[in-house]
């Protein structure tokens, strides 16, 4: 594996900042509002990016630091936003996002919100820390999901012995496009089995035209199915980082639910490619007890079919691979699968996972010739891709710079996609996903053969 | 003998009958509690002039209160993202985490034209120190000199600055002293910015930091005359979707030169020349106009106020440069450029009258847009019945006369005034007096803008910083055809059934400005409120529901 030249600066990042992450959680949440305690420019900054590739309305709000407020502390802006957003929205949970500024200076926000007389006490107030000066835009995603939970199902929290007619399942997606999230929860229906999705933005942000006024817009995961997490028959994570993260001691949503309530956890990775799919249908065979419905081995039929049909326009072809960790481990395992080397993995994350999850994912004949690097930015993945002369690239909108200077087309996936129109549409996972992505993937190649060539062939 | 332009013609008033303002502005007051309502309370405000012929007083450039869903950025927004952002060969480096820089990554469409492609455009970059953790405990200065050394080895820029964002100030790194120590080493202009996000009420603040250094670091530094006959800075002029092309290109047409612009398809080399130009036409009154007022002190500038967005307004503008220059030639030259160019502008907002006279535009947007894009509604008959800025202050609402008189708060306190003086060798009256005189007495106006309440109907409803809440309300009350803010309102607004236009960034489309971006703008609306989509928004069976119930053989 090579080593890229490395560099002080970073020059179009890869990667977001922490509270992003956490805004997007608390938009997947029914009736929650976000609230970043710190500058209102964080508030305008991460929603613009939001609604840029979801196209929605994308509400966060802000507890508008002056520079009074940073030196004397933000307790009584904290505060005062809390009330105001109450009287405007009356949300069922404010999801509280502290920036690099409330937690530079060190606001206890726990203890503020101790202190706070709710009244009623209708709103659920949950904190996560979120300083953007660590992590990403991932791990800001992770912790405000790990920080729901466990708000939600308090240790000691009264555990309720119903019967329970069907199994339920705690599934952790992580940051998936919304058509992904529909993807999911139709595969439950399909099972017949009750699932709480954390976080499942997909009806809010993608909801239809209004016929009257919503303060909030609808959808979201209930907070009552979130308290009932601790009763459910197993949880589920995806994300193969995020398995190696609890292996290492680190808690996660799952990892909480199961010290506590003993609720017992799987975590599979992202379920793209033939084989994380399979892994991830017999891991749902093996909580649910419910066999894979019929539709999704015929979707699996079809897929292996299409490989062999449109392999000889992928084979041996090289890409460049990019975002965040766990996205690069599964999006480079599925192109492995369909004989596409993909010779620079790279990601702005920096958890120390991806090399490991890479090696474990990718088949032992390719590995030395695919270049891994956490902690990059675009300029140096460039750099590093000139060498490697790839036949495309996959990944994120702003991977389009590199794109056009080394000449070869993007196929957009992932977030943010701010250049071309239905990002949160695309289908990445499961036997259909895959599919889409493959013909996407087999289709980009012919288009540019017939682009690059001087005579007009159109039959490919 | 110059050419006037047709009135487009008295509408007939659409069968309307509007809503009462007053008893608007209560509605969109009930829900706060009362200390948030009193200060709200301050900032709608019913358009009408008093018996001494003023406008009331609204509360402007103060800090939204927390909690309230703002369409305002912060000071660091307006430093590196609007002021600095189009500026092409300047290495620009936020220091910082990560987001900030991220998120301002050439966001606001600034469209920018080297003019060979050897020539340095940084503006695809985004470059960050992304300090971490351990910055924020050890201090972020040598990272920050390590960042600098390693752009100007990498791209040998002419300028690099760098931006604050709030970490940085409560750590107490010195850009300043990094700043200066960098310059001294590389030989290179290097030049810092305090823009952290906390300082002042929005990114107002920052477009004064951003302005102010520009001003003190890089005005002045290149006293090189360029050869033209009348020499103008266009300042507060963005080029967003390419309305700066268009200028340039009207104005090259009638002879006028363009020293430097700022900031749209801006560079290094035109700042620093910016103090030889003959004229400051000031574009957007709220982000520059101090500049302007700098200018004419140190170097005997004089400024005026123009406006390039609508038709009438572009060649008003025009004529008023021409009337400065008080050259027969230019004058000629500028009614035969308009002469040429306003047939077919005549023949667009006349067919898309038509269809869009009467109808109600809503607007809530920027320091300057909310007022100028008013014209372009008026030309093609449409009324704006409410409408508020951002971030302005109170002289964008009331007009310059009330400077005087706006209390300065803590907040902008914290915004440092440059105090600036005749420059012994480069100050150089353009105009004697005596010729300033002339030129007042034919009605000519210098430095003068008379704000937005002037030119709106008495009645119409003025609200500063409007918020999210705020906006869901008055579109329920209002039902306007179109509502123009910017993208984070856009889904909001468009949910409602209402259609909505960005003036930031203009929903990828532009330019807006001068002659050809009146027809882009007529047309665009006519498109906007004229759509059939929304008559598809309810299914068949949703508008007659028996539909449902019939099967086709019965």
């Amino acid at each position: 594996m090579n080593t890229a030249k490395s560099y002080t600066a970073t020059r179009n990042a890869c990667k977001m900042c922490t509270p992003l992450g956490a805004a997007l959680v608390f938009h997947g949440i029914e009736g929650a509002i976000p609230l970043l305690h710190g500058s209102q420019g964080c508030s305008t900054y991460m929603r613009r990016y939001l609604i840029s590739h979801f196209k929605e309305p994308v509400d966060i709000a802000s507890s508008n630091f002056s520079e009074e407020t940073a030196i004397f502390g933000g307790g009584a802006n904290l505060k005062l936003a809390i009330e105001n957003i109450i009287r405007q929205y009356s949300p069922g949970m404010i999801g509280i996002a502290t920036t690099c500024l409330s937690e530079t200076i060190g606001d206890d926000v726990p203890m503020i919100l101790s202190g706070m007389d709710q009244g009623e006490g209708r709103t659920d107030l949950v904190h996560v820390s979120t300083p953007s000066y660590t992590g990403t835009h991932m791990d800001g995603f992770h912790h405000a999901v790990r920080a729901v939970t466990a708000y939600c199902n308090p240790l000691g929290s009264r555990i309720r012995h119903k019967p329970k007619p069907r199994k339920r399942i705690n599934l952790f997606p992580g940051m998936l496009s919304n058509e992904d999230l529909r993807h999911l929860k139709e595969i439950f229906e399909d099972l017949d089995t009750k699932l709480i999705l954390l976080p499942d933005y997909s009806e809010r942000l993608e909801g239809p035209s209004w016929v009257e006024y919503h303060a909030i817009q609808k959808g979201g995961t209930p907070i009552r199915d979130i308290r009932d997490m601790s009763l459910s028959d197993a949880s589920m994570e995806l994300g193969a980082l995020l398995a190696g993260l609890s292996q290492k001691g680190e808690k996660t949503a799952g990892t909480i639910l199961k010290e506590r309530f003993d609720i017992p956890l799987v975590s599979p990775g992202i379920p793209i490619g033939v084989k994380a799919t399979d892994s991830f249908f017999s891991a749902l065979e093996e909580i649910t007890l419910k066999p894979v419905p019929e539709k999704y081995k015929r979707q699996r039929g079809r897929l292996i079919d299409a490989y062999v049909d449109g392999n000889k326009y992928v084979s041996k072809k090289k890409a460049v691979v990019y975002g965040e960790e766990d996205f690069v481990t599964a999006m480079a395992g599925f192109l492995a699968e369909i004989g596409i080397i993909p010779v620079l993995c790279a990601s702005g994350g920096r958890s120390g996972l991806l090399k490991q999850a890479l090696t474990q994912i990718l088949p032992q004949n390719i590995r030395d010739q695919v270049h891994v690097h956490q902690g990059m930015d675009f300029t140096q993945m460039e750099e590093a891709a000139k060498k490697l002369s790839p036949d495309f690239a996959i990944g994120n909108s702003k991977g389009y710079t590199l794109s056009r200077n080394l000449k070869i087309p993007l196929v957009r996936t992932g977030f943010p996609i701010h250049d071309r129109v239905g990002g949160a549409r695309i289908l990445h996972i499961g036997y259909r996903g895959t599919q889409q992505l493959f013909d996407t993937i087999v289709n980009t190649l012919l288009g540019n053969r017939q682009d690059i060539s001087t005579v007009g062939y159109a039959y490919m | 003998m110059s050419t006037t332009i047709k009135d487009p013609g008295t509408i007939k008033p659409a069968d309307m009958d509007l809503p009462d303002p007053e008893t608007i502005k209560k509605e969109l007051l009930a829900r706060y509690p009362a200390k948030v309502a009193r200060k709200r309370s301050n900032q709608i405000i019913v358009n009408q002039k008093d018996e001494d012929g003023a406008f009331p007083e609204i509360g402007a450039n103060v800090r939204t209160v927390p909690g309230i869903i703002t369409q305002r950025g912060c000071s660091y927004a307006g430093c590196k993202g609007v002021i600095l952002g189009p500026t092409r060969d300047i290495v620009n480096i936020t220091h910082g985490p990560i987001g900030c820089g991220f998120y301002s990554w050439l966001t606001r469409r600034n469209q920018t034209r080297p003019p060979t492609e050897a020539d340095d455009n940084f503006m695809t970059y985004c470059f960050s120190t992304d300090m971490q953790d351990k910055d924020i405990v050890f201090g972020g200065e040598k990272k920050l000199k390590a960042a600098i050394q390693e752009a100007y080895d990498i791209f040998k820029p002419k300028a690099i600055s760098i931006f604050s964002t709030c970490p940085v100030g409560l750590i107490g790194d010195d850009v300043h002293a990094v700043a200066r120590e960098m310059k001294e080493k590389l030989g290179i202009n290097v030049f810092g910015f305090s823009c952290e996000g906390y300082r002042g009420v929005s990114q107002s603040a920052g477009h004064h930091i951003a302005n102010n250094g520009i001003f003190t670091h890089v005005v002045g530094k290149n006293d090189t005359i360029k050869e033209a006959d009348f020499k103008i800075n266009l300042l507060g002029e963005y080029n967003i979707g390419g309305d700066g092309f268009e200028i340039d290109r009207i104005l090259a047409e009638c002879g006028i030169s363009i020293v430097s612009t700022f900031s749209g398809n801006s560079t290094y080399d035109q700042f620093a020349n910016a103090h030889t130009a003959d004229l400051n036409t000031v574009m957007c009154h709220r982000s520059i106009n101090y500049v302007a007022d700098m200018m004419e002190i140190k170097y005997g500038i004089p400024w005026i106020k123009i406006n390039f967005i609508g038709a009438a307004a572009t060649a008003k503008s025009l004529r008023k440069i021409a009337q400065y220059f008080d050259d027969p030639k230019l004058s000629k030259k500028v009614e035969e450029v308009i002469e040429k160019e306003m047939p077919e502008i005549e023949m667009v907002r006349d067919e898309v009258k038509k269809r869009c006279g009467g109808k109600l535009a809503m607007l809530f947007v920027g320091g300057s847009r909310a007022h100028h894009y008013q014209e372009l509604f008026k030309e093609i008959g449409m009324k704006t019945v409410s409408a508020g800025y951002e971030f302005a202050h109170r002289d964008d609402y009331e007009g310059r006369e009330v400077i005087p008189g706006i209390k300065v708060d803590a907040d902008s306190r914290n915004i440092e005034e440059l105090s600036v003086e005749k420059d012994g060798e480069k100050y150089n009256p353009r105009k004697t007096e005596k010729e300033m005189d002339t030129l007042k007495t034919k009605g000519f106006e210098f430095k003068d803008y008379k704000g937005m309440m002037e030119d709106m109907e008495k009645g119409a409803l003025i609200i500063d910083d409007v918020s999210q809440y705020e906006t869901e309300l008055l579109l329920k009350l209002y039902k306007p055809d179109i509502y123009c803010a910017g993208i984070k309102e856009k889904y909001a607004i468009q949910k409602s059934g209402i259609p909505m236009k960005q003036l930031h960034s203009y929903d990828s489309g532009g330019p807006y400005a001068g002659f050809r971006g009146a027809v882009n703008f007529y047309n665009e609306i006519d498109r906007m409120v004229n759509s059939k989509i929304w008559g598809y928004l309810k299914a068949p069976w949703q508008i007659s529901p028996e539909l449902s119930a019939k099967y086709g053989w019965e």
